[in-house]
């Protein structure tokens, strides 16, 4: 179905009792000439890009679970591209460009908000880097701006500006940067691509992979039976190692939890997305009032999605050395999803060393703004069988070449990035 | 999650920092580079129980090696890790 303004007052007219569903409920064929493991926000774009950039429409996304159900529903929504390191500055810009004209393209509300993201700086030392940063960022054509301590008491005259060891100084602000709806995120893809003609398999959980005399994948068995593919592509976020492993990989790569919060919702306070550079804290206000925040990964690793409590105040005491009245708001509630955490801090979009195996992995926590531009380039490297020039350095040997991306300087160490 | 220490007892998870997989052995100095890779870079990342090396460095500072399952967080077994130091201390 097609979404309009009419589509939209007939459905309110006739009481919302006469929506459609808006991706079919596909059952898996025989064969699919190439099959998306994984459907979360990354694999299901996947899957939209190469049905409407690639032509490649014969494609089955498989999804253990249910649409939404995994890190896609479980995290704080923030998209942005401020990036200093080549590898990472061009993708994500690419990503941003795409979130920018996402909801046209797919005809659904992703409630896509450019409310801009601020990077606090707290020191002299700090400022340097940002300016650093920001620069790198303009010299690639990204929006990027300096605020100064004045801009920022006229913005936001409630942060803790006079904090004995962390006074706010400064930050530096993209515009462009925002949050989007993280459900609709993936509502919207899959609705788009089941437009096309995907096939969205849910409840299919991949057992084991099928594989020819010379070892070449040829399909996946799952819990719904045998799928023959052409190619197969893995967007499995925190359980990448566990599916490599069924190919008798191993991976550059740790599962860890991440916890984000929510409180209770309060009236406007927060206009964009604050990041506390002297901590790790990180906060947003959603539309229905909430505060929406986290901080570091647990540390150690977990596929529980559920942490610990020494996490929890760590990010509280973040955000209350920030926004000391932040301390009277309560906490709504609190999740942890699973991170595939990779060696560098770094993403993995690649062929495997097994033939007709794609591995699309490693996003660390940041998983959530790279998904069209992930999708696209993954889509991409399945359909042409080479690397999109955004993606050139995401490869999986440059651990081996010594060619890491390793943004926050923190060495062969996922519970750091 | 609480860690029982061997030397200090049942100690609140903060007290401890979380060094990684404990199976990683680091390769001969002759090794190649293929070993240095495997040991540096490579995990099993495993869905179950592991055994891992913290450090308890709010308490007595010792090093240990947990037994723990990733998919609970059920902690089997705190030993001190492997170390002429912490065997002559745990007899």
């Amino acid at each position: 179905m097609k979404y309009s303004i009419f589509s939209l007052a007939r459905a309110a007219l006739s009481g919302h009792k006469n929506w459609q569903r808006t991706w079919r409920d596909a059952a898996p064929k025989d064969h699919y000439d190439v099959v998306i493991i994984g459907g979360g926000g990354h694999g299901l774009a996947t899957a939209w890009f190469l049905a409407s950039e690639f032509g490649i429409r014969n494609v089955a996304v498989l999804e253990k679970g249910w649409i939404g159900s995994g890190n896609a529903g479980r995290n704080t929504t923030i998209i942005r591209s401020n990036y200093g390191l080549p590898g990472n500055t061009g993708f994500y810009e690419l990503s941003m460009k795409l979130w920018e004209r996402m909801e046209q393209d797919l005809n659904y509300n992703a409630m896509v908000s450019q409310r801009g993201v601020l990077n606090l700086y707290h020191s002299d030392a700090q400022r340097d880097a940002y300016a650093r940063r920001g620069n790198t960022m303009r010299i690639n054509g990204i929006d990027a701006e300096l605020l100064d301590q004045a801009a920022l008491k006229k913005m936001l005259p409630f942060l803790n500006f006079d904090h004995a060891r962390f006074p706010v100084q400064g930050g530096l602000l993209q515009r462009r940067g925002g949050t989007a709806r993280h459900d609709a995120v993936v509502w919207g893809y899959a609705h788009a691509a089941s437009e096309l003609g995907v096939d969205i398999i849910q409840n299919c959980e991949v057992t084991g992979f099928v594989r020819d005399g010379n070892g070449k994948v040829t399909g996946v068995e799952t819990s719904r039976g045998k799928i023959g593919a052409g190619k197969v592509g893995m967007a499995v976020a925190g359980s990448s190692s566990r599916v490599a492993a069924m190919a008798g990989m191993r991976l550059p790569i740790e599962s860890h939890v991440l916890q984000a919060f929510v409180s209770e919702a309060i009236k406007p306070l927060i206009p964009g997305v604050m990041t506390f550079g002297a901590g790790h804290f990180y906060v947003s206000q959603s539309d229905k009032g909430g505060l929406v925040f986290g901080g570091d990964i647990d540390g150690y690793n977990s596929y529980a999605q559920r942490g610990n409590l020494p996490v929890m105040e760590d990010v509280c005491e973040g955000g209350m050395a920030l926004i000391p009245m932040i301390g009277r708001v309560r906490l709504l509630r609190q999740w942890g999803g699973i991170m595939d955490m990779s060696m560098d801090g770094s993403p993995i979009i690649d062929k495997t060393p097994v033939d007709g195996l794609y591995l699309n992995a490693g996003w660390c926590y940041g998983g959530f703004k790279a998904t069209p531009g992930s999708g696209f380039v993954f889509a991409h490297l399945l359909a042409r069988d080479e690397t999109h020039k955004e993606a050139a350095l995401f490869r999986l040997d440059r651990f081996q070449r010594g060619a890491m991306i390793d943004e926050k300087g923190q060495g062969a160490q996922p519970n750091l990035h | 999650m609480r860690i029982t220490c061997p030397f200090c007892g049942e100690r609140e998870l903060g007290e401890f920092s979380y060094l990684g997989d404990a199976k990683p052995v680091r390769p001969a100095a002759g090794a190649g580079e293929d070993a240095v890779y495997d040991y540096v870079y490579l995990r099993d990342n495993v869905a179950g129980v592991m055994a891992e090396n913290w450090y308890h460095g709010g308490g007595c500072r010792a090093w240990l090696k947990v037994t723990r399952n990733t998919l609970t967080h059920e902690i089997s077994a705190v030993e001190p890790a492997a170390g002429a130091g912490a065997r002559q201390v745990a007899k």
